[in-house]
């Protein structure tokens, strides 16, 4: 089954100049492996194309079930300098909220909303 | 040093717009050894310089300091809670005054009151050889004249101002997580590289420097995560043990919630490396943190990490960089979108006729992609409503107002039913860019002033 990743995980997006971190927290860490299997950089730069025009990092904390994404170029060139309306980003980690993932069907029941 | 009950830290303030009365109520009911104010974002000191040169009644610091001292001070002075503010801006010795006076006129004239100053390197930025992070050409690199460039300070010259007997310190420039670091090094006599006690510490520091984002607030979600009372929430309430653990909460009776989920969030907000998170008076690694649920609103946050701390010292630098001119007008009912795509045609063409020189243009439709532009889904119903925000960023203040010139021609030489704002406000504002380089620790010395 395909759904958003807001039914496994919660976000917040942070900034740094013109860097955004969107760290990615599983629900249960039974989520875990299917966030780390599936959102690899290459898949959140092409979910985000138009808005991260550099290089996406990712960094694994398992235990806290937590993966932080790490985004380069995803403030416009800078909150001072950004045409953005939202120039902090603060509305990505949003964005990845309709990231979407296969989920086995064992772990449905789990999800959260609907 | 301290033994028994734990050291309890508040927060007053995440920026310089927060809520007041969220501090009010921590210092009034928190039973607070330290209230902490963080009031400054990373242009602040470049827009209060600028501000200071145009208006000569400018103080150069937080401009709500007095609304904020007024608020907390007849509780801070029952109990004894001493306060560490960064509000002092560009000017903390006006403001150590300003907070001096304040003081006096709550009928503690006594209170020992210090200004840190020394961290803005403005005149010398150019000749330490440093790079900017953002590029790594050297700072000369730099187009446009500086206007100012400030080191983030540690929490060292805290420490000898609380040593000195100040009840109340007022910086500039300090790095967040260290205004709440100091209090716990002189509270439990932690030097300046015992890394095994600043590295939770200054991860503690880190959960509070947000306030109210750790106790509910940048979090509801509705049916996802959802938050009680979300019209009255606390900022946050550390109560820290001499191991560097803390308790995080918040006063009873308020709105919001403390629990493992505003915990993580609020530890991973703004981190890119968890296991180093670079602060001037430690590194602080996350990975090892255990976070536990004591309770309603109380988490507790042990074993995390720390490391030496790197011998520089990152500054900020502002420096001018333009003008952006904005604007915005709007569409409703059936055929918006069409109205609103042939706006975005027609301003296209406005603007290579007036032969705009712009060095990044936006046209947005709110409603349908102006958050997150291209990565936006192409919208399934037609929206109802649409609005056109036009932004340019230009190197000329006459370059930027074609903007708002060529939307005020849209009124009545546009498209049909085209809704607009009249009068509008400001539409041009000055663009301060902000960029970052590291310089040696010994470049930068910081200076206590008792006023």
């Amino acid at each position: 089954m395909r759904v958003q990743l807001r039914r496994l995980a919660h976000t917040r997006s942070g900034d740094k100049g013109d860097i955004s971190n969107i760290v990615v927290i599983a629900y249960e860490p039974m989520f875990y492996d299917l966030l780390r299997d599936q959102l690899t950089p290459e898949r959140v730069k092409q979910y985000f194309a138009g808005v991260i025009r550099g290089e996406v990092e990712r960094y694994e904390v398992e235990r806290l079930g937590v993966i932080n994404i790490v985004a380069h170029g995803a403030l416009g060139g800078g909150v001072s300098r950004s045409l953005c309306l939202d120039q902090y980003g603060k509305t990505l980690g949003a964005l990845m909220l309709g990231l979407e993932l296969d989920v086995p069907a064992s772990l449905v029941p789990r999800l959260r909303g609907d | 040093m301290r033994r028994g009950a734990a050291l309890r830290i508040g927060a007053g303030s995440a920026w310089w717009g927060d809520r007041i009365s969220p501090a009010a109520l921590n210092a009034e009911r928190g039973d607070l050894d330290y209230l902490c104010f963080e009031t400054m974002a990373e242009s602040t000191v470049s827009a209060a310089q600028v501000r200071a040169r145009r208006d000569p009644s400018f103080p150069g610091y937080d401009t709500y300091l007095d609304d904020r001292f007024r608020a907390v001070l007849p509780h801070c002075l029952k109990r004894g809670t001493r306060i560490i503010s960064n509000q002092g801006w560009v000017n903390p010795v006006g403001a150590a005054r300003r907070v001096k006076t304040l003081l006096a006129e709550h009928g503690a004239p006594d209170w020992k009151v210090a200004a840190i100053t020394g961290n803005i390197i403005t005149d010398r930025i150019g000749t330490l050889g440093a790079r900017l992070l953002e590029t790594s050409e050297p700072v000369e690199s730099i187009a446009n004249p500086i206007i100012s460039a400030e080191a983030y300070l540690g929490a060292a010259p805290i420490v000898e101002a609380l040593k000195a007997g100040a009840k109340v310190v007022i910086t500039g420039r300090v790095a967040d997580p260290s205004l709440f670091l100091a209090a716990m090094m002189v509270e439990f006599d932690w030097d300046e590289h015992d890394v095994a006690h600043l590295g939770p510490g200054a991860g503690v520091g880190h959960l509070l420097e947000c306030g109210a984002q750790v106790t509910g607030g940048y979090f509801a979600d509705p049916g996802y995560k959802d938050v009680p009372e979300p019209w009255n929430l606390a900022f946050p309430i550390a109560e820290v043990a001499p191991d560097g653990s803390a308790v995080i909460t918040k006063v009873e009776g308020t709105g919001g919630v403390v629990n493992r989920m505003t915990v993580l969030e609020q530890m991973f907000y703004e981190v890119h490396d968890p296991a180093n998170y670079i602060t001037p008076d430690v590194v602080v690694d996350f990975t090892s943190a255990e976070i536990e649920e004591q309770g309603k609103d109380r988490v507790r946050v042990s074993a995390i990490g720390g490391k030496p701390r790197t011998p520089t010292l990152k500054v900020s630098i502002g420096a001018a960089d333009g003008f952006i001119g904005e604007d915005m007008f709007f569409y409703a009912g059936p055929g918006a979108l069409g109205r609103a795509r042939l706006a975005d045609t027609i301003l296209r063409e406005r603007f290579r006729i007036v032969g705009l020189s712009a060095e990044d243009l936006r046209i947005d439709l709110l409603g349908v992609n102006a958050i997150h532009g291209p990565a936006s889904p192409p919208p399934v119903h037609e929206p109802y409503e649409v609005a056109v925000r036009v932004a340019a960023r230009a190197k000329s203040r006459a370059e930027a107002e074609k903007i708002g010139r060529e939307v005020d021609a849209m009124a009545v030489s546009g498209v049909g039913h085209t809704g607009k704002r009249v009068p509008h406000g400001e539409r041009v504002r000055e663009v301060i860019g902000i960029w970052s380089a590291l310089v040696p620790r010994d470049t930068v010395v910081p200076e206590i002033q008792f006023v």
